[in-house]
């Protein structure tokens, strides 16, 4: 049954592949003047929702999570399985609701994926669809991370104490924290939008507005501003439920490659829950130059100074974990080697944007763009195939082709880089984001204008590297059961591997109640008669 | 040493530099970008490195322990370090001179009203007894009266307003009050290193000193691909369908010539006058 | 095939069975949910001049107290229901939990009463800020009444059949329901001060 969840989660999200062109053609679709600028705004709004709220986090909380964790902590289930149905199925009318707007008469929500009011509460009705769907969405990631949660506090077996779970686990346990914790106010804010938009309340409508020389007529009083300090307070931690499991995925597949533990594991835990906890306290980097005060944008760029401190030593304590092992080049671990640099660059690049006065010239310019999408396209997207390579066989019981797996990494890094490495060059000239032209109407945009179509260009040969993915996928899938699927095939240390059969029995995960006898990643423990010591083994 | 490494910023990128406080926040991102070239040049050659040293065809069996030395934490201390000084040093002075300590207004600062609209900047002068007449939303008129100004209140006979056009002299401070009529948009000098959001029911104080004008602007960039173009005032906020061509001029003056400009100004105003602008059945 | 376990007996580590740890969640983000909307309350009043922006407030502070004394008791009944379970007393459960049935019932009733009269006056969320908060506040909270409302009326009713068959499975469920009533009855103690009364 969670095989089949898993699918349709992955299939959910195929479909919503598709309904994402504008990223790809960005550039160019201006430049053939196809789509009319409020169109472009549309898709640009629901490009950015589509991929979080309906691709990154369902893929690695939805899927990943309630996949992986039950199995790595040897659960027998989640602890509610009805509540993940429920989540599931909320999760699905969310996203027919949100899709649903691309047929409604005014086109989708075309406020930015950030819905900053009073522009989106003047906007047409794919608003508060957008604002439903939401809600939708929030509700069922609430029920899936109190699952997530519970599952991993009640259910580990024996012996499996807090130290001794996988890093993934750790990360996923964050993240739930984070979603559980988060979301609300979003949800309260949405809640108030929608009383704005249809009972015409004022929460974000100040007095006196003047909108296509007619006199809004509401009560007035309200803060925009106060949307967006609702909005961010989700939104931060949420580009941290982006990249936390990403972490985890490639923190499993580094020890299991290097055959050596993790270095630092200790460090990397603490750094994880201190990140997660130091989420809550960033979120007005994004409203530098709303107009803030001294006090507010001096403890904003305190708080967003240390939040880099637990991610330089999470990745550090990765790099370091290279060293001394004994490297195996594969698909999975290309995947999280690629993610290495890329998420550096990306978060590197978060430093100039959180201190204020750097901010000033980089604030809504590509430059933005650029490194948020390293963190998540080379980012987490990079982290969920370095994850789908390596438990594919869990799924299905068959590994993935090596070779096309290989020709996906290469041509997907090269054209990743191809996309976003020039967004920095436009950033840095001062070209704003969110431009249905791409900046042709401006004469500082000139200069680096011509980078547009070489960046479009990558990203549709980024979309053809893909194209032995989905053929790697459906030849394995297509592939006869084999009744004696080898059990480990990466030689594991974890519990999933090594105590359930791939694919796992339907009902329990496992043939036996388990006991966990040591720490995640013993690899290469010396005097141990194999190179690796797994978790369920005495 | 302090300025040299600063001098990075002028191989990122940005456009050319024009305001007296410009020269800060570059050097200050030219420092950011040193931090972060050294440590991804850093940590890349230690990966790099590790990589290739072992890879499993040469190291066939794994090290239990790894790494021993303390190196990256001595490194990941002197981020701390950077950090701080950075922030402490640099990010909170720099943010109270260009942001929040309003400077105060004598004669030699040039006050101006920027009213943004969908998708327009509505530019709005004191005149010549620097004071701004009132103005109110009832009164708005797309067509003639764009911000609503009542040129019956005292102060408002002289006012100047215009379109898209902001004229300003050479080292003298600027202090613009931005409003918006409507949604949220955001004033955006790239050469003078300003940026400020506009948020409808606020008005936010935006102060700097242009220390080029116009005309060496123009020279300054000949041969590059924006030749003769002048200084643009961009909308960096996503406001509505037309927010991608929002697009405003600036012009920097010598100080006669702005004067010059402003009389101009107020003799078209008197034209103006002459027929029926102002009278009472004009709203 | 492994059952689920801790499902009925608590983790001797945690000291809670599943459904427990999840309703601490759960009401964890309620929190979240009503502090932002609290935070947004805060800002906007602090953000007026005047408040209430229409000056005095039109609101029935009598049936408002009558309904906080009613939740009140609602939530010692409900408290009452599940000790009766504990002490095998299931016709115990059924009056006390009635009761708390009973209270949820006249809460709604009263709290009708109060939107048809604002209504009536010609108030509505769009009057202005206050009215539109006060709306918005007391009509998520009356959600919430529901949801109790409908999740106690099943244990009462069709669900007190899992009582045959796992009583103690069955008692549980009782007290989460009743930890989350007890949410809805400290928001409402929150709300009445802050939007009657201040
Ligand atoms: C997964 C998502 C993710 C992650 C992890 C981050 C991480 C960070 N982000 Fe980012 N951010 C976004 C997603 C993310 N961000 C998004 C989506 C937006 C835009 C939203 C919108 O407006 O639409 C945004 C916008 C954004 C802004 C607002 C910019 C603006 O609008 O003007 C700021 C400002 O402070 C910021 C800062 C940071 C910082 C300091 C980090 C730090 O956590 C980063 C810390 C990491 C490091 C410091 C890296 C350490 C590197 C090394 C140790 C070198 C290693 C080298 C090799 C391996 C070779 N981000
Ligand atoms: C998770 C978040 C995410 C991801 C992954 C991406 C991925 C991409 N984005 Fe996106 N983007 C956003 C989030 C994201 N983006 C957000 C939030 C915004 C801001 C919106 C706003 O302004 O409001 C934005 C805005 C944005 C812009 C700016 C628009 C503007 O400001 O005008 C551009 C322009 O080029 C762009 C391009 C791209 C490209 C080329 C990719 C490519 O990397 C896409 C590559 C994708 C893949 C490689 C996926 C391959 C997957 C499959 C083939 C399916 C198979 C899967 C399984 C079997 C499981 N994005
Ligand atoms: Cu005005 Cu964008
Ligand atoms: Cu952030």
């Amino acid at each position: 049954m969670l095989f089949g969840f898993v699918l349709m989660m992955i299939m959910r999200w195929q479909l919503a592949y598709p309904d994402t062109p504008v990223p790809f053609i960005g550039g160019l679709l201006s430049e053939d003047k196809l789509l009319s600028p409020d169109m472009y705004n549309a898709f640009g709004a629901m490009h950015g929702t589509i991929m979080i709220f309906l691709g990154v986090v369902p893929i690695l909380v939805g899927a990943f999570g309630n996949y992986v964790v039950p199995l790595q902590i040897g659960a027998p289930d989640m602890a509610f399985p009805k509540l993940n149905m429920a989540s599931y199925w909320v999760y699905f009318v969310g996203g027919i609701v949100m899709f649903a707007s691309f047929f409604m008469e005014g086109g989708p929500a075309a406020s930015g994926w950030t819905m900053y009011p009073p522009l989106s509460i003047i906007a047409e009705n794919g608003e508060t669809v957008w604002l439903l769907g939401m809600v939708f969405l929030i509700t069922s990631s609430l029920l899936g991370s109190m699952n997530i949660i519970v599952t991993i506090v009640q259910l580990r077996p024996e012996g499996l104490t807090w130290m001794r779970l996988p890093f993934f686990v750790w990360a996923q346990l964050v993240t739930s924290f984070l979603l559980v914790l988060a979301f609300p106010p979003l949800e309260a804010a949405a809640v108030l939008q929608i009383m704005d938009r249809i009972a015409e309340t004022s929460f974000f409508m100040p007095s006196g507005l003047v909108v296509g020389g007619e006199v809004v007529d509401v009560a007035g009083g309200g803060s925009p501003l106060l949307w967006q300090h609702l909005f961010w307070f989700l939104a931060h931690p949420e580009v941290y439920v982006l990249i936390l499991p990403g972490m985890g995925i490639v923190a499993e597949v580094v020890a299991n490659n290097t055959r050596k533990p993790l270095w630092g594991y200790k460090a990397l835990v603490y750094s994880v829950v201190f990140l997660g906890f130091m989420s809550f306290i960033v979120w007005a980097h994004h409203m530098f130059l709303t107009g803030m005060g001294q006090a507010m944008s001096a403890f904003f760029q305190t708080t967003t100074m240390i939040i880099s401190i637990p991610s330089v030593i999470i990745l550090s304590a990765l790099l370091i974990s290279l060293w001394g092992g004994s490297i195996r080049f594969n698909t999975p671990m290309l995947f999280a080697l690629g993610w290495m640099p890329m998420f550096g660059i990306g978060g590197l690049t978060g430093l100039p944007l959180g201190l204020a006065p750097t901010d000033i010239p980089l604030h809504d310019t590509y430059y933005v763009i650029g490194h948020f999408h390293y963190v998540v396209a080379p980012g987490s997207i990079f982290a969920i195939f370095a994850g789908i390579y390596y438990w594919f066989p869990k799924m299905t019981g068959h590994k993935l082709n090596e070779s096309l797996g290989k020709v996906h990494f290469y041509f997907s890094f090269i054209f990743m880089n191809g996309i976003f490495m020039p967004m920095f060059i436009q950033g840095l000239a001062g070209v704003s984001r969110r431009l249905a032209d791409g900046g042709a109407s401006y004469a500082h945009a000139l200069e680096v204008l011509q980078w547009n179509e070489f960046m479009s260009y990558s990203a549709w040969f980024l979309g053809l590297a893909q194209i032995p993915f989905i053929i790697n996928i459906v030849l394995t899938i297509l592939k006869k059961r084999d009744e004696n699927a080898e059990r480990n095939p990466w030689k594991s240390t974890t519990i999933e591997w090594n105590a359930a059969p791939s694919p796992p029995i339907a009902h329990g995960n496992f043939d036996k109640e388990l006991t966990v006898y040591r720490g995640p990643c013993e690899y290469s423990v010396p005097g141990a008669n194999k190179d690796f010591s797994p978790q369920t083994e005495k | 040493m302090i300025e040299f490494l600063g001098k990075l910023s002028n191989h990122l990128g940005f456009p050319v530099m024009s305001s007296s406080h410009g020269q800060e926040i570059d050097y200050m991102n030219g420092w950011v970008h040193w931090l972060m070239l050294i440590l991804f040049v850093g940590w890349g050659i230690f990966f790099m490195y590790t990589l290739i040293r072992f890879r499993s065809g040469a190291n066939p069996k794994a090290n239990y322990k790894g790494v021993t030395s303390h190196i990256n934490q001595y490194a990941e201390y002197g981020v701390i370090l950077i950090e701080a000084i950075l922030l402490i040093g640099f990010a909170y002075p720099i943010w109270a001179k260009v942001k929040t300590s309003v400077p105060s207004v004598d004669n030699n600062t040039i006050e101006v009203r920027v009213v943004s609209q969908q998708f327009a900047w509505n530019i709005h002068y004191p005149g010549a007894d620097g004071k701004f007449g009132d103005t109110s939303a009832e009164l708005v008129d797309e067509e003639t009266n764009p911000i609503g100004l009542d040129r019956n209140s005292p102060n408002a006979k002289d006012d100047i307003t215009t379109i898209n056009q902001l004229h300003l002299p050479v080292n003298k401070q600027a202090m613009i009050y931005l409003s918006s009529k409507d949604v949220i948009h955001s004033f955006s000098l790239p050469e003078m290193r300003v940026k400020q959001d506009a948020i409808p029911g606020m008005t936010i104080p935006v102060f700097f000193t242009p220390t080029m004008t116009s005309e060496e602007f123009l020279n300054v960039i000949k041969g590059t691909a924006r030749e003769g173009m002048g200084y643009e005032i961009s909308c960096a906020q996503l406001c509505g369908n037309s927010h991608y061509r929002m697009r405003g001029y600036m012009t920097i003056h010598e100080s006669n010539g702005y004067e010059n400009w402003l009389a101009e100004q107020a003799e078209e105003l008197l034209e103006e006058e002459g027929d029926d602008w102002g009278d009472d059945d004009d709203w | 095939m492994i059952e689920i376990p801790y499902n009925v007996k608590p983790r001797q580590e945690t000291g809670l069975y599943n459904a427990k740890l999840g309703i601490w969640l759960f009401l964890a983000s309620e929190v979240m949910l009503f502090g932002g909307l609290f935070s947004a309350y805060v800002l906007l009043r602090v953000g007026s001049p005047v408040w209430p922006p229409g000056g005095e407030a039109q609101l029935n502070i009598p049936l408002a107290t009558i309904n906080t004394f009613n939740l009140i008791l609602s939530s010692w009944t409900i408290v009452k229901s599940w000790i009766a379970l504990k002490e095998n007393d299931f016709k115990g459960f059924k009056t006390y939990m009635g009761i708390t049935l009973l209270c949820s019932l006249i809460f709604l009733v009263i709290k009708y009463f109060e939107y048809s009269a604002k209504l009536h006056h010609g108030i509505f969320p769009s009057t202005d800020n206050f009215y539109g908060i006060y709306f918005t506040l007391t009509g998520l909270h009356g959600l919430h009444v529901i949801g109790g409302l409908i999740v106690n009326f099943y244990l009462w009713g069709p669900g007190k059949k899992m009582w045959k068959s796992e009583p103690e499975r069955f008692t549980n469920r009782v007290e989460v329901s009743g930890l989350y009533w007890h949410f809805v009855d400290l928001v409402w103690i929150f709300l009445f001060p802050t939007l009657y009364l201040l």
